[in-house]
C-alpha cells in the first residue's frame, strides 16, 4: 500500500520534472525571438519536411471526412425536412471542430512522431554534443527551426483540411444527393462568418500546432538514446500529444465559443 | 607528478552519477601541447572526464581550469565561445550530421560562427579535409562511409575552428588496421603541426603508448598513475602494470568478491 | 539544385495554405471583396425583427439580390433600423417597393423578402422603404387567437 503511494509520488514529481524542463525547452528555444530567429534555411527544410511532408494524408483525410460528413449529415437533416442546411452542417463542423482537431491528431502521427525519432537519433549519435561542443547551441539550431516550422505548417494544413472536406461534403451532397448546389452554397455562406468559424478555427490549430511540436521536440530531445528509448519516446509523443490535443481542444471551445 | 604550466589543470572532482560515485577527488593536470592519453578499466568514467572538461556535465564539487578560465562556474554564453574559440572534441561514433553531405558537414562551424564569404570557406574546408586525406570524399553523404572515413571527417570538422585543445573520445574503437593506423597517425600529426593539446581516452595500451607522450591511469575514481608510458611500464604501481600489460589476475582480482568456493559447492541448493 | 526543388516545394505549400484561407473567406463564409463598387444601400423600418440577423439575405422573388448589412434600434421611434446592400444590377426597385421579414421553411434563417410597387421612379441611395411587414412572432400570434376566442366567448 505504503509502496503504491510511494510509486505514485514518484511518479507525479517526474511529471512535473518533465514539465518543467520542457517548459525551460520552450523558453530558451522560443526566447530569441520569431520564426526569423531560426536559420532561414533549416526553417525552410523543416518547413518541407514538417508541413509539405504531411500534405497528401491530410489532403486525402479531409476530403473523406467531408465525404462522410455529407453522407450522415443529409441521413439526419432528411428527417426533418432540411437537408439544404447540409452545407451549413458540414461547414461549421469541419471549420470549428474537425478541421482543427483531426489535422492536429494526424499531424502528431506523421510529423510528431518523426520529429522525435529524428531529435533522438541525433541525440543517440551524439550529434546535439557535437553541436554543443562546437559552441553551437543545439536549441537554437536543431529546436528553433523545428517548433516555428510546427506552429506555421499546422494552421496551412489545419485550412487545407476543412477547404478540401467542404469540397468533399459538395461532391457528396450535389452530385451524388442532389442537393441544389445553390441552396449548399448560400445557406453556408449565410450562416458561416469568416472571423467567427475560420478565423477562430485557425487559432485553434497554431494552439495545436504549437503543443504537438513542443512534445514531439521534447520527447525527442529527453528521449534515452537508444533504440529502445527512441522508439518508447515517439509513442509517447502520439499518445501524449493526441491527448493534449483534444483537452485543449475542449477549453478553446468552451472560451471561444461560450456556453461555460 | 608536477606538470609546469598545465593547460587544464582539474582539482577535486566529485562526481555522482545517480547513486554512483564516479570521481572522488580527482586532481591531475594535463600539460600544453602534448598527447595525453586517459586510460583505465572500463566504466571508470573516462568519457564523463572530457564531458566534464567541455562543461557539458557540472561537478558535485571541485574546479576545472581550462586556459586560465575556470570552466565549471561559467555561464552559458561564456562556455560557448570558450568551446567555440579553444575547444575541438571528436566524438566516438564521428557524430557527423546526417543531414548534411562531407563538405557541409566541414563548413559547418565556418559557417555559424564566421562571416567568411563562400569562396574562403570553400578554400578552408578543402584544406582540412586534404589534412586527413578525404579532399576526394566531399561530396558523399556521412551514410556513404565507413567508420574510418567517418572518423577522419568529423576530425577535420572538429579542427576546422583551429582549436588549442582537441579531445577523442575512443578513436581508436571499431577500426580495421589500416583505419586505426591512419588515425594514429593523423592525431600525431596534427598535434606537432598545430601544437594542439590532445586529450584521448582509450583502454586501447599499445595504441595509446605508441603515440602518448603521457598516460594518465583512472582506476575507482582516482588517478592512479600518471607519466610518460616508459615510466608507469617499469615505475607503476602494481595495479597501473597489470593494466598496462594485461594480466588476468592481480591486484585486480579474476574473480567477483564471493564467499569461499568450496564451501559454496558444497552448500547444495540448501 | 535539390534546395532550389525544396525551397520551391515550400513556397507552394504557403500558397496553397493560403489560398485555402482565402476560398474559405469568399466561397464559404461569402466574404465580399468589393463591399463598395457595385452595391447601394437602402433602409427600412420594422416593428420587429423576430430574429433577423446582420448578413441574412435580401431576396426578390426568392433570388437572393442583395445582404443585411447593419441593424440597430431607432431611440427616437423605437422601431429597428435595417441598413441592408443591393446589387446595382437591381437598381430598378420602385419606390413603393415593400419589405416582409420571412423565414426560410419551418425551422430556417430569417431573410427580407422585396415585392416591387408600381410607382415610376425607383429606390436611391439611403432612401426608405415605407411599406414594411415585421417578422411573425409565434408568442404575438397566440397571444392575439386567445385574444380573439376570449372576446368571442
Amino acid at each position: 500500500m505504503l509502496e503504491r503511494l510511494q510509486l505514485l509520488g514518484r511518479k507525479g514529481l517526474s511529471s512535473i520534472e518533465a514539465l518543467g524542463s520542457a517548459s525551460l525547452l520552450l523558453w530558451h528555444s522560443l526566447s530569441w525571438g520569431g520564426p526569423g530567429s531560426a536559420n532561414f534555411s533549416d526553417l525552410i527544410r523543416q518547413l518541407f519536411a514538417v508541413g509539405v511532408r504531411s500534405l497528401s494524408i491530410i489532403a486525402v483525410a479531409g476530403f473523406f471526412v467531408g465525404m462522410v460528413l455529407g453522407l450522415q449529415g443529409y441521413t439526419i437533416l432528411v428527417d426533418f425536412g432540411s437537408e439544404a442546411a447540409l452545407g451549413t452542417m458540414v461547414s461549421l463542423t469541419l471549420l470549428r471542430e474537425l478541421g482543427p482537431v483531426v489535422t492536429a491528431l494526424l499531424f502528431a502521427g506523421r510529423a510528431g512522431s518523426a520529429l522525435t525519432a529524428e531529435i533522438g537519433l541525433m541525440k543517440a549519435t551524439e550529434q546535439l554534443s557535437a553541436m554543443e561542443m562546437m559552441g553551437v547551441d543545439p536549441l537554437k539550431r536543431v529546436i528553433t527551426p523545428r517548433l516555428w516550422a510546427g506552429i506555421i505548417s499546422m494552421p496551412l494544413l489545419a485550412v487545407i483540411f476543412s477547404t478540401v472536406g467542404i469540397w468533399g461534403g459538395a461532391f457528396v451532397a450535389i452530385d451524388m444527393l442532389g442537393i441544389d448546389e445553390g441552396a449548399y452554397w448560400g445557406n453556408m455562406q449565410a450562416s458561416v462568418e469568416f472571423y467567427n468559424d475560420v478565423i477562430k478555427g485557425v487559432i485553434k490549430s497554431i494552439a495545436f500546432g504549437w503543443v504537438v511540436t513542443w512534445i514531439a521536440v521534447y520527447q525527442g530531445y529527453a528521449s534515452m538514446p537508444t533504440s529502445e528509448g527512441i522508439g518508447k519516446a515517439t509513442t509517447q509523443t502520439v499518445v501524449i500529444s493526441s491527448l493534449a490535443v483534444l483537452g485543449l481542444d475542449f477549453v478553446l471551445t468552451a472560451v471561444m465559443f461560450g456556453g461555460v | 607528478m608536477v606538470v609546469e604550466q598545465p593547460y587544464i589543470s582539474v582539482r577535486d572532482l566529485v562526481f555522482t552519477r545517480g547513486d554512483r560515485l564516479i570521481y572522488d577527488g580527482l586532481s591531475v593536470d594535463f600539460p600544453r601541447g602534448k598527447v595525453t592519453a586517459i586510460m583505465g578499466p572500463s566504466g571508470t568514467g573516462k568519457t564523463t572526464l572530457l564531458r566534464l572538461i567541455g562543461g557539458q556535465l557540472t561537478p558535485d564539487q571541485g574546479s576545472i581550469v581550462l586556459a586560465g578560465e575556470e570552466i565549471t562556474t561559467l555561464k552559458r554564453p561564456q562556455l560557448f565561445e570558450l568551446r567555440k574559440q579553444k575547444m575541438g572534441m571528436l566524438f566516438q561514433t564521428g557524430a557527423l550530421f546526417t543531414d548534411l553531405n562531407v563538405f557541409d558537414n566541414v563548413a559547418f562551424p565556418l559557417r555559424v560562427h564566421t562571416d567568411l564569404p563562400e569562396s574562403m570557406i570553400r578554400d578552408l574546408v578543402l584544406m582540412k579535409l586534404e589534412a586527413v586525406g578525404l579532399r576526394g570524399a566531399r561530396n558523399l553523404n556521412p551514410a556513404e562511409l565507413s567508420g574510418g572515413m567517418a572518423r577522419r571527417v568529423a576530425l577535420a570538422r572538429s579542427i576546422a575552428m583551429d582549436p588549442e585543445l582537441i579531445m577523442y573520445d575512443e578513436p581508436f574503437t571499431g577500426l580495421d588496421p589500416i583505419s586505426m593506423g591512419m588515425i594514429v597517425k593523423l592525431i600525431r600529426g596534427l598535434n606537432k603541426a598545430l601544437g594542439l593539446t590532445s586529450l584521448l581516452v582509450s583502454h586501447d595500451v599499445e595504441e595509446c603508448c605508441g603515440i602518448a607522450d603521457y598516460l594518465c591511469l583512472v582506476s575507482g575514481g582516482k588517478v592512479i598513475g600518471f607519466g610518460s608510458p616508459n615510466e608507469l611500464l617499469h615505475e607503476g604501481s602494481d595495479e597501473v602494470r597489470q593494466f598496462l600489460s594485461g594480466d588476468p589476475d592481480g591486484p585486480v582480482p579474476f574473480h567477483y568478491p564471493a564467499n569461499d568456493y568450496r564451501e559454496d559447492i558444497l552448500a547444495g541448493g540448501n | 539544385m535539390q534546395k532550389r526543388s525544396i525551397e520551391l516545394t515550400v513556397g507552394a505549400f504557403v500558397v496553397i495554405g493560403i489560398l485555402a484561407l482565402v476560398l474559405m473567406a469568399l466561397r464559404v463564409s461569402g466574404l465580399s471583396m468589393s463591399d463598395a463598387g457595385d452595391t447601394y444601400t437602402i433602409k427600412a423600418r420594422f416593428e420587429n425583427l423576430g430574429g433577423l440577423n446582420e448578413r441574412a439575405k435580401v431576396s426578390m422573388a426568392g433570388v437572393t439580390i442583395g445582404r443585411v448589412t447593419r441593424v440597430y434600434l431607432d431611440k427616437e421611434w423605437y422601431s429597428a433600423v435595417v441598413e441592408m446592400e443591393i446589387t446595382k444590377d437591381m437598381s430598378t426597385l420602385t419606390s413603393d417597393t415593400s419589405a416582409a421579414i420571412l423565414t426560410a421553411g419551418l425551422l430556417g434563417e430569417k431573410y427580407i423578402g422585396l415585392t416591387v410597387g408600381a410607382e415610376d421612379d425607383y429606390l436611391q441611395e439611403n432612401d426608405w422603404i415605407e411599406d414594411t411587414q415585421s417578422a411573425l412572432v409565434l408568442e404575438e400570434l397566440i397571444g392575439r387567437f386567445l385574444f380573439s376566442k376570449a372576446e368571442e366567448g
